[in-house]
């Protein structure tokens, strides 16, 4: 791959199970993301995804599109809109950056709200 | 305190949490294992075979040192002291705005982690699109005994929420007009955006407010036209007080008289009291309120 190539979409349906199921196998127990009472009597509309769910389902899509032939060697995310349930999280890539050995993909994940998320990761051949 | 005193007692805590340094090591509560990367692989629907194979998802890192279902804080944290003194201040609300991850290599099944935490950066104040806040930056570093694996920077927005506006109305609250046989073909009108006037199918005179004879005639044969909308300011009032349900205040509220003869009256809107003159030129807009309603509103016809 090159600079400007881009990755096929994928689109993930949020469900509450995806939510919650994400949020435990990340260990975070934080209300809002498997309590929805308690995340609209705090304001929001309802439980969403939480940071480190982000972060790995970035990193699963850059390595849907890539294989094993690379390692990650790190993903920065900026958060924008909440990813709520019931809301479709879609997610591109761009490759913004490449070496012989490295590259770095711009990936963007936006739900109907706008950018759920915008990050950088970076790769290089195992 | 004044803004400035506050912005100084921020930055002294937030340079008093720097001096300490990083955090004590804190421990993971397992090792590196294969059912939690299980659990985590399952939940982010993560196909790759190298995670079957003795190797950890990179951006499971973290994962390993969290706190768990009831974690025990450590007093040092800066994070959670930063946290709790700009709480006290008034800057409630916390969002998570940056994540960057770095990954020296990738973990195996048997490793034991810790972490430690410095406090990098307290900015602000900023004013954000959800209030005035400060962006307080953490630095994690994991490791494998000594030897450093991962690394977090990790910034939140620390804010006091945007008051909602106390002036705000909610227009869907305006007074509902009695709608009967008499009048349900006006308000009809106004959903299609027609300004009808009552006629008398008798002696053809026009009348509004509409009723169910003519006062000229006394004939209860009743039809309508549909106006050119078109008049001028014949009189007004500036409602301040008090409320009103669904309308911001000061209320302006005109006596239009329509070309066609007949005044009605209606809000004048874009204008503000000083902007209103008897006689000036009008024309009729319309104010959706919902689907059963809108209401005719006058603005300034140039």
């Amino acid at each position: 791959m090159q600079i400007g190539d881009t990755f096929a979409a994928w689109e993930l349906p949020i469900t509450p199970t995806l939510v919650v199921s994400t949020a435990i196998a990340t260990r975070d127990f934080q209300d809002v993301h498997h309590d929805r009472d308690l995340a609209t009597s705090y304001g929001s509309k309802d439980i969403f995804l939480n940071i480190l769910t982000t972060t790995g389902l970035v990193e699963r899509y850059v390595t849907d599109v890539l294989g094993e032939e690379y390692d990650v060697t790190g993903i920065s995310v900026r958060l924008g809109a909440p990813a709520y349930p019931y809301d479709t999280l879609t997610f591109s890539g761009d490759v913004v950056a490449a070496t012989e050995t490295t590259m770095e993909i711009k990936v963007v994940g936006q739900v109907s709200l706008g950018a759920h998320v915008t990050a950088t990761v970076g790769v290089r051949v195992r | 305190m004044s803004d400035i005193d506050l912005r100084e007692a921020v930055m002294a805590k937030a340079l008093e949490l720097q001096v300490m340094g990083e955090t004590a090591p804190r421990y993971a509560r397992d090792q590196v294992n294969q059912p939690m990367i299980n659990n985590w692989v399952e939940a982010m629907g993560d196909s790759l075979s190298r995670y079957t194979q003795g190797e950890a998802p990179p951006a499971m890192a973290q994962v390993w040192t969290m706190g768990g279902l009831n974690p025990q804080r450590d007093p040092n944290d800066p994070l959670h002291s930063m946290m709790e003194f700009l709480t006290e201040q008034g800057f409630t609300a916390v969002l998570g705005t940056n994540c960057e991850q770095t990954y020296e290599r990738y973990l195996r099944v048997g490793e034991q982690l810790s972490v430690t935490t410095v406090l990098d950066s307290v900015v602000g104040p900023k004013m954000t699109g959800v209030g005035e806040g400060y962006f307080v930056t953490t630095k994690s570093v994991w490791r494998v005994e000594d030897e450093v694996v991962a690394t977090m920077l990790f910034r939140v927005l620390k804010y006091r929420p945007k008051q909602a506006d106390a002036n705000a109305v909610d227009p869907t609250k305006v007074l509902r007009p009695a709608i009967n046989r008499d009048t349900e073909f006006f308000w009809e009108g106004t959903r299609q955006g027609e300004l009808r006037l009552q006629q008398c199918g008798s002696c053809h005179e026009l009348r509004h407010p509409p009723g169910p004879a003519c006062p000229s005639c006394g004939e209860f044969d009743r039809t309508f036209v549909v106006s050119s909308g078109v008049g001028r300011l014949f009189s007004f009032v500036v409602h301040r007080y008090p409320a009103v349900p669904g309308k911001q205040l000061p209320l302006l509220l005109g006596l239009i008289e329509l070309d066609e003869g007949v005044r009605m009256v209606a809000e004048l809107v874009g204008m503000g009291p000083e902007d209103v003159e008897i006689d000036m030129p009008v024309q009729v807009a319309w104010q959706r309120i919902d689907d059963s309603l809108t209401l005719p509103v006058f603005e300034r016809r140039s």
